[in-house]
């Protein structure tokens, strides 16, 4: 880390519930290769205690960090201020859209963890269906033994990030579609009847921001539209009276 | 916990219109929703205009020598551009909804909006100048 400084105030989003959202300057003297994240910190530990901020593990591993940085949804833990601003510039920092303000930048993501169960969603999985680029036939069954965290972090940013998330209460969102595509259709029939319907993956508007935003590589657009062909060669299946892969995968897992 | 300042909203709307700082698959979106309003409006504009039609020729003339100034010109050349653009990008749209090119789905759009500005251009020209 160099050991240059720079003068940056941070506009911080401030409401107590029940009262109106404002917006508190701090200005602080940063290093630039320092973390949003660490400015944060720094404002909560020097200037004001009662500012309420969600964090944990510091490296894009828990998903608690996430707020909007300059208007767009970041994980705090890894955005570099010399990323996001310059010397005597100014960083707006807003909670996550979409999702209800508890205090300041801390957001309530229970319903969002429910639907994520929904979904049957594996927070970890066996690491041979970790769907990671890899040479399929390098994989044994003996690898079943390893697990790995799923990849996608539960964050929360792509639903911020999503406009459709933003007009639509009910829209399941980015990050629970693909998680029914990643691991919950090969684990329940029911998942089919939650996402191929009004508020599933159909309300999605292919805008990619879900994508740009994910810190974790997640690509939940791609996902949803791999879903939508799920769903289809389904309806095809059902059409003909001919056991849907789901039911077919399911029965396999029981064997 | 209710809290009216960021819980999604149908009210929320005017978001779709504001692709500031977004990748450009957002600008897409929000021009796909700028330009199918422009033609809805238009299309209502158009069947006022075949109702002067009703009023008889006189009426239908003198509407005709009226849209004959650059101003009117200028909004059919927006609306041949809006129809490019929104044409074009749907076929994006329907392509990548079914899991084809997602990957090139930026591209695609670059490329697209490329060859609607130029076809554009080719008709605002022509319109222009005949």
């Amino acid at each position: 880390m160099s050991s240059e400084k720079w003068n940056v105030t941070f506009e911080v989003y401030r409401q107590v519930p029940g009262e109106k959202p404002h917006f508190d300057e701090f200005k602080l003297e940063v290093n630039p290769d320092e973390y949003v994240l660490d400015g944060i910190e720094r404002i909560w530990a020097f200037w004001d205690r009662t500012l309420c901020f969600r964090h944990a593990c510091h490296h894009s591993t828990c998903g608690a960090c996430g707020m909007r940085v300059n208007g767009i949804e970041k994980l705090s833990c890894i955005t570099l201020i010399r990323d996001v601003t310059h010397d005597g510039g100014k960083m707006r920092v807003e909670p996550l859209r979409n999702f209800p303000v508890v205090r300041d930048l801390a957001v309530d993501m229970g319903n969002f963890y429910l639907q994520m169960d929904a979904v049957h969603h594996r927070p970890v999985l066996p690491v041979s269906e970790a769907s990671i680029e890899k040479p399929e036939e390098t994989w044994s069954p003996e690898y079943d033994q390893y697990t790995r965290l799923s990849d996608c972090i539960e964050c929360g940013l792509c639903i911020s990030a999503c406009p459709i998330s933003g007009t639509d209460p009910n829209y399941l969102g980015p990050a629970v579609l693909a998680g029914a595509q990643q691991s919950g259709l090969s684990r329940s029939p029911q998942v089919m009847g939650l996402v191929d319907s009004e508020n599933g993956l159909w309300r999605c508007h292919s805008v990619y921001e879900c994508t740009a935003v994910c810190p974790s590589f997640v690509d939940p657009a791609r996902r949803i539209m791999d879903l939508r062909k799920m769903v289809l060669v389904e309806r095809v299946r059902r059409l003909f009276n001919r056991p849907t892969r789901t039911e077919l995968r399911i029965e396999e897992t029981r064997k | 916990m209710s809290d009216i300042y960021n819980t999604p909203s149908r009210r929320r709307f005017l978001q779709w219109f504001n692709p500031l700082g977004r990748k450009e698959g957002s600008w897409g979106f929000s021009l796909n929703r700028i330009t199918a309003l422009g033609l809805t409006l238009y299309l209502y504009m158009h069947l006022v205009v075949l109702g002067l039609l009703a009023r008889g020729p006189d009426a239908y003339d003198n509407f005709l020598a009226l849209i004959h100034n650059p101003v009117f010109i200028f909004g059919e050349v927006l609306v041949v551009a809006a129809g490019f653009i929104h044409g074009l990008n749907g076929l994006r749209i329907a392509l990548t909804s079914f899991g084809i090119a997602v990957p090139q789905q930026r591209s695609m759009l670059i490329v697209l909006m490329v060859i609607a500005g130029i076809a554009s251009l080719i008709f605002a020209i022509r319109m222009f100048t005949a």
